[in-house]
């Protein structure tokens, strides 16, 4: 057996010679991937059993998405074997790996569904591609489309467009239609980063109810809160191969150290003082039945709006960047009254955002590194109308080592990095400008804990001269990063709290209160 | 199959399946040269067949019969750039080349007034486009649809569907006097040295400006971005809109000037003329393409392919290929382009 041999003496996956294949639900086996010379999967080794939750931890470029592509036959792997059930398994296509029972909820959410359909036809996608009969009756799928939507809490008219409906929604539609495969092994990539506490409780108690049946799931995540909540053992990843492999009691600490092969120093803040107001908020309201915000934000300090999905974080930023008219109430951008009718008066008024949905509001998919930076500023890299290719070049370069932007190089096609490299892509193209204001909303989105560093510290050592304005459903990632914490509920400021160390209870509990108000009224 | 050799097998074939990833490999080469290199290959064996194929004389013959097809399809690049279609330059072109006889003929007018009112069409008809997609969300192919038959439509209308020429009869009786301008006409029948026409000197200088204009300035560079991802480029400051309008504006007086050229060239307002220029200027658009596998439109790759099948068509004549295959000949170096940069080069995932 080569198991393990050539992964390095890192791997303790357990060796699958030791065991006969059909022990495990699912084996992998010394499980190769490259593409061209760039080794991404180096020999992974794993076993997952029936009816248990395992959660895979990996950093940016550890090669998840890789390993959960080659699983649902995505790609082919390079060498190694895959066994489900103790038979050989190799997918060619993803109907392949639907019919071996291995179900797979992809991480982009829109990869899910079919934005032009309703959410009856959405569910039952599967059985307009592939259902036998010629016709699609559909009162006679509703009764069936209407149980996969209950069992994931799903409370929508199902003829609503899937375009018109949350990401949080869209997600439980992906989940759904996973768990009517009867799936034996379900792999579930990130599926919280778009879902509230209670949505995401919502689908832990399917997800257990699933495990109680017998079904093995690979989770993976960056959320610590999920795995302790979930996993009965811990996997983690580092360039390809399996670093660690915990059993209960998980040991989070060492979990995270074979994740990041460092360990984590405590968020240190040095906290900073508020500066002069730079954009102050009265009275605005956000749509007609929104309640009215009075907020200002500061200079020198780095602010963090926390509120969970449907709060009105993000339309409280789409209102100061031009995207969105508030309904009432006004704005001042250092002392003068500030109309932004587009992003492009904010953009000429220093008032920069990075939207939530990276990959449709803000990553350019045919433009290399540099030209994904340098987009909203290319004035700065022009003369005489022409552009000047070198220093832009340049400056991306500079942005690359600024930001420890993982890339093949400048020039390379943006979607060659990871999630967490685009992101940092993301917020180089911000820090080329002289912001005023700087908006990020839910920078850590898909982000590991080491990117998320960096990504952190870059921001608060750059934060003089500019307000930073960052929003986040998590309270933890706020914690990590943010001199001042506003708590927004239901549109309403519920908590303005400016004294780092934060007491994570109230915040938690200024958001969950705000949640009781709303199911109370 | 032993167990050894499994693995390398899988090896190989993938690292050949995956070769695009590195740049490298015999894919990402044909991806890159396969046009060019199909080119150069089509001219060395039309010359061994026909020497007289790589003459001077039949080489601008061949630049001024794709002069304006290419003219139309710089302008449709523009439009593909920003991610919209135009359907209606060769419309465009057709009522330009209408418009630039009737302000001649029936209203005695000059060169300047013939030439300004076509621009003035074809800023018109793009605006209106433009308008039409972006502010109330037309979709692009239907709306350019539909002003491609509305043009074509309205061309006939003033002549109540006649062609254009000295002393013809106008619908209310009267005669018409004026004629085209020695000036005009020179447009079409002037050559440069004496061997190079004014067609091909335009479709030059405008390949040149829009490729600098797309590829070198900070404007192009919008519009790709818009193509790319249009919420990405509103979300990063660009005036989206107005870019776009502009695309179609560019496209509109792009077609203009073809029809002004062919006006020039036929000497009359002729209504058939014209017709095929919308499928061939897009067939060129698309095939440029696949020059240098950029996978994305662009001007010079435009201008190739438009000289691409302007090269094919004239080979084949000298070779006495009859004229009905030459839209089966198009269609098929379509097919290849396409297959050069979609199916080869877009298989990334």
């Amino acid at each position: 057996m080569r198991a393990g041999s050539g992964a390095g003496a890192a791997t303790r996956a357990r060796p699958s010679s030791s065991t006969p294949a059909a022990a495990g639900r699912f084996v992998l086996r010394d499980l190769r991937k490259n593409f061209g010379r760039n080794a991404v999967l180096r020999g992974i080794d794993l076993t997952i059993e029936a009816g248990t939750i395992v959660a895979l931890m990996g950093a940016n470029g550890a090669g998840k998405s890789t390993l959960v592509k080659i699983i649902a036959g995505v790609h082919d792997a390079s060498a190694g074997q895959m066994l489900c059930d103790g038979r050989q398994y190799r997918p060619t296509s993803p109907s392949d790996a639907l019919r071996a029972g291995i179900v797979i909820v992809h991480q982009a959410i829109n990869d899910n569904v079919v934005l032009d359909m309703d959410l009856l036809e959405n569910l039952l996608i599967d059985e307009i591609c592939q259902g036998r009969s010629m016709f699609f009756r559909r009162s006679a799928m509703a009764e069936k489309a209407r149980e996969m939507a209950r069992r994931v809490g799903l409370d929508i008219p199902l003829n609503r467009r899937v375009a018109d409906i949350s990401l949080a929604d869209r997600q439980l539609v992906a989940i759904a239609r996973a768990l009517s495969h009867d799936p034996k092994l379900l792999i579930l990539d990130e599926p919280t980063s778009a879902l509230s506490d209670a949505e995401a409780e919502r689908l832990f108690g399917v997800l257990e109810a699933l495990r109680d049946r017998g079904v093995a799931t690979l989770y993976i995540s960056h959320r610590m809160s999920d795995i302790r909540r979930l996993a009965s053992r811990v996997l983690t990843l580092r360039d390809g191969q399996i670093t660690g492999d915990f059993a209960a009691p998980i040991d989070y600490s060492a979990a995270v150290h074979g994740m990041l092969g460092r360990s984590l120093g405590a968020a240190e803040i040095e906290p900073k003082p508020a500066g002069a107001s730079v954009l102050s908020l009265r009275g605005l309201q956000t749509g007609p039945r929104v309640p009215p915000i009075d907020l200002d934000i500061h200079e020198g300090q780095v602010t963090a709006i926390v509120g969970l999905v449907g709060a009105g974080k993000s339309e409280l930023a789409e209102c100061i960047y031009g995207v969105r008219q508030p309904t009432a109430g006004t704005m001042r951008l250092d002392g003068k009254d500030y109309v932004p009718a587009s992003p492009i008066r904010a953009v000429r008024s220093g008032i920069f955002m990075a939207a939530e949905d990276r990959g449709g509001g803000s990553i350019v998919g045919d433009f290399d590194v540099t030209r994904n930076i340098t987009l909203p500023f290319l004035g700065a890299f022009t003369a005489a109308t022409f552009l000047r290719r070198g220093a832009e070049r340049r400056h991306a370069r500079r942005s690359i080592e600024d930001l420890a932007i993982v890339t093949p190089g400048e020039t390379a096609p943006i979607g060659a990095l990871s999630g967490g490299n685009q992101q940092k892509v993301v917020l180089a193209r911000w820090l080329t400008g002289k912001a005023r204001l700087l908006i990020l909303d839910e920078p850590f989105q898909g982000v590991d804990i080491a990117a998320r560093q960096d990504i952190g510290r870059k921001l608060r050592r750059t934060a003089d001269g500019r307000a930073t304005l960052l929003l986040f459903a998590d309270p933890d990632e706020a914690i990590e990063i943010a001199d001042r914490i506003v708590v927004l509920n239901n549109g309403a400021v519920v908590a303005d709290l400016s004294d780092p160390p934060f007491d994570r209870q109230m915040i938690v509990s200024s958001l969950s209160q705000s949640h009781d108000r709303r199911h109370a009224a | 199959m032993t167990d050894a050799t499994q693995p390398e097998l899988d090896a190989a074939r993938t690292e050949q399946r995956d070769a695009h990833h590195d740049g490298g490999g015999v894919t990402a080469a044909i991806v890159r040269y396969g046009l060019l290199g199909l080119l150069a290959a089509m001219i060395m064996f039309f010359t061994l067949m026909e020497p007289a194929f790589l003459s001077v004389r039949n080489l601008v013959i061949v630049l001024q019969s794709v002069s304006i097809v290419a003219i139309l399809a710089l302008g449709v690049t523009c439009t593909l750039v920003v991610g919209g279609f135009d359907l209606s330059i060769g419309a465009v072109a057709a009522t330009s080349l209408m418009a630039s006889s009737y302000v001649m003929v029936v209203f005695g007018g000059g060169t300047v007034e013939a030439v300004a009112a076509c621009i003035a069409l074809g800023l018109l008809v793009g605006l209106a486009n433009g308008l039409l997609i972006v502010k109330l969300r037309v979709p692009d192919l239907l709306a350019t649809l539909g002003m491609m038959f509305l043009l074509l439509g309205l061309q006939l209308v003033p002549t109540a569907g006649r062609s254009i020429a000295r002393g013809m009869t106008l619908p209310d009786g009267s005669t018409a006097d004026g004629s085209f301008t020695n000036a005009f006409l020179a447009l079409g029948r002037y050559r440069l040295f004496d061997i190079v026409p004014i067609s091909v000197v335009v479709m030059i200088a405008l390949a040149i400006l829009i490729s600098v204009f797309l590829g070198l300035t900070r404007y192009g560079r919008v519009m790709y971005a818009i193509g790319s991802n249009a919420q990405a480029a509103r979300l990063a400051g660009a005036a989206v809109e107005k870019y776009r309008i502009a695309a179609y504006m560019i496209s509109g007086v792009c077609a203009a000037i073809g029809g002004i050229l062919l006006a020039a060239r036929v000497g009359r307002g002729d209504v058939s003329s014209g017709n095929s220029l919308l499928l061939d200027a897009v067939a060129a658009a698309l095939i440029g393409f696949a020059v240098l596998g950029s996978g994305r439109p662009n001007a010079v790759g435009t201008a190739i392919g438009a000289l691409f099948v302007g090269l094919l068509l004239n080979g084949l004549t000298m070779m006495n290929a009859p004229y009905y295959t030459q839209d089966f000949i198009k269609g098929a170096v379509l097919v290849v382009a396409l297959m050069f940069t979609f199916g080869l080069s877009a298989r990334t995932r």
